[in-house]
């Protein structure tokens, strides 16, 4: 059984990420994101996929830029000050070319909590009173016609334990998310699948209990045994998983606390590139549709780069960086 | 003067800042608020992230709440989870300042940072919420940074993505919300505060070399000035610590 969890990042891709699936990134703006999946479904050209997000900012971006996204549902598309708005994402919204769909970070976290825990919904207080709840972005049809979606973006409850003054006199209802497929990429995983995240695990775990399937990438396969003798810094349990692929620098060209920091001359010309079709296309090309893998990829960018991002310790990141 | 704008806002956000308070802050010159405060008026201040970091030690600015340099040094490192969830406690939501930017505001302090024009087909698309629409309808307090530029301060938002006090009066509580709400809008011209009562903005400060007619020149809509004071110019330990301890790369200033 362990053995086959374990395979290549083509093969895991091409067997859990279909056209149309509905996919959860984890990762959160310039940070973790499993940016070789990302890749690799672009160079798959595996399209019409309706992705959920949190705060994903890099991974989310290049699969919209890609054209791999039919709808997307999120929190916030942006990496900091690398583009405050992500760029082929609003570039997407503003000439209408994809299904969109606004929440809050929490709400989305709930949500996949929700999925996780098997419940449909949970509450929140979290933006009464707001267009969150009022303006839908996937119409009652579409909501029809995807029997994964729920019909209803968010309801609206009055809170039916009130009693002491103090307690919340509403609630608002967030609809479960349980996607087909999540990846993740992280530090450190077994061959069976248990997962070791270091720094902040933003929504991962939610997300990675939440699918129906769960690829994990790492920088470090680890013996499940060495994992088991510091179990309380595992935050993934083995059963979760369906596909551990070893994939060092699988974040790149964000950050992996511990590993390396992000490159900030890659986001920096990516966001240039992304502003323009002719340039964004030939960005495409010659970084992902050209390269076999992201071993390929990585030699494309240099060792002098990676270098220079290669995270100090006890810090995590690199110390001193030029990231003007 | 011999200081920005952008620095005055800065330094005008981290004086509000009170010692021991938990600062919820995001991307950018809150980021310098915060950190400033700790140096300045708030030394006991714990800055703390939505991605789930508390406390971190910021030797260096981070270029987002998700930047490796916020989980250093932690108390601890969780999730979105844990930190929106210690928004919405009962007991330690109101210990919690939050500083929010946005595109618009209206003038009860309620905030767009998802869209101009409209939603479905905007003109300009926004990054959406993030954490500020949860922030903004848990925590006891929120400071607002604002352009003051035409176009910003609306009658009505293209998008409403984060709570003031809704239409003013108690209808933030009728509402279903918690108390709370924006306690200041600062700007990179002066400082806004609401009324007790209405909970409509009104003009409480302007910066040094500032004219009220200039503020009001980008106001689509009306606002009260008669309580506006000057507000103390940037001392030389604030721009110090602002230049050569929080930023000194100048990455956000």
């Amino acid at each position: 059984m362990n053995s086959e969890k374990c395979m290549s990042l083509a093969a895991a891709i091409s067997r859990f990420v279909t056209p149309g699936a509905h996919l959860s990134l984890g990762g959160f703006t310039l940070n973790r994101n499993p940016m070789a999946a990302v890749y690799e479904i672009i160079r798959q050209r595996i399209g019409n996929l309706h992705v959920y997000a949190h705060s994903n900012g890099q991974g989310v971006d290049e699969l919209i830029g890609a054209g791999c996204v039919k709808a997307v549902e999120i929190a916030y598309g942006g990496t900091g000050r690398f583009a405050p708005t992500c760029i082929r994402f609003r570039k997407a919204i503003e000439e209408g070319r994809i299904l969109f769909e606004d929440y809050s970070n929490y709400q989305m976290t709930l949500r996949f909590m929700a999925g996780a825990m098997g419940v449909p919904f949970l509450p929140t207080t979290s933006s009464l009173g707001t267009d969150i709840i009022y303006k839908w972005g996937l119409s009652p049809e579409v909501r029809q016609q995807d029997s994964r979606l729920p019909l209803d973006k968010l309801v609206v409850l009055d809170n039916p334990f009130k009693r002491q003054p103090e307690e919340p006199e509403k609630v608002v209802l967030v609809p479960a998310i349980n996607p087909d497929v999540t990846i993740i990429h992280v530090q450190q995983a077994s061959p069976r699948g248990t997962v070791r995240m270091a720094g902040l695990t933003f929504a991962d775990v939610e997300q990675a209990k939440a699918a129906r399937h769960l690829i994990v990438t790492c920088e470090e396969l680890v013996e499940e045994d060495e994992l088991r003798r510091q179990p309380g810094q595992n935050q993934i349990p083995f059963f979760y998983a369906d596909a551990v692929v070893a994939q060092p620098f699988g974040a790149y060209p964000t950050a992996c606390y511990g590993y390396y920091d992000y490159d900030p001359e890659y986001l920096q010309q990516y966001g240039q590139d992304a502003r323009d079709d002719g340039r964004y296309a030939a960005y495409l090309e010659k970084n992902i549709y050209a390269v076999r893998d992201h071993q390929q990829f990585c030699e494309l960018i240099g060792s002098e780069r990676f270098a220079r991002i290669k995270a100090a310790s006890p810090q995590g990141y690199a110390v001193g960086l030029e990231r003007g | 003067m011999d200081y920005t704008y952008r620095e005055m806002m800065a330094i005008a956000a981290a004086r509000e800042i009170r010692d021991n308070e938990i600062v919820f802050c995001g991307t950018g010159i809150s980021m310098l608020a915060a950190m400033a405060a700790k140096h300045i008026s708030a030394p006991n201040s714990v800055i703390f992230f939505e991605t789930g970091a508390i406390d971190s030690l910021l030797e260096e600015i981070p270029m987002a709440v998700a930047d490796p340099r916020v989980m250093y040094g932690t108390s601890f490192n969780g999730g979105l989870a844990d930190a929106f969830a210690t928004m919405q406690n009962r007991f330690t939501g109101p210990q919690v300042v939050g500083i929010l930017g946005a595109a618009q505001i209206d003038p009860y302090g309620n905030l767009n940072s998802t869209a101009i024009g409209d939603y479905h087909q905007p003109k300009v698309r926004f990054s959406g919420s993030g954490g500020a629409c949860d922030v903004a309808s848990f925590v006891g307090r929120t400071i607002i940074f604002m352009q003051q530029v035409k176009g910003r301060f609306v009658k009505k938002l293209d998008y409403f993505t984060s709570p003031g006090y809704l239409e003013g009066g108690r209808s933030r509580e009728l509402a279903g919300l918690r108390p709370g709400g924006p306690a200041a809008v600062i700007t990179d011209k002066g400082i806004f505060r609401f009324d007790e009562e209405t909970k409509r903005m009104y003009l409480a400060g302007f910066y040094q070399g500032v004219k009220i007619d200039d503020i009001m020149a980008t106001m689509d809509f009306a606002v009260e000035s008669d309580r506006a004071l000057s507000v103390p110019a940037a001392s030389a330990t604030e721009l110090c610590v602002l230049r050569e301890i929080c930023d000194p790369q100048g990455l956000i200033r």
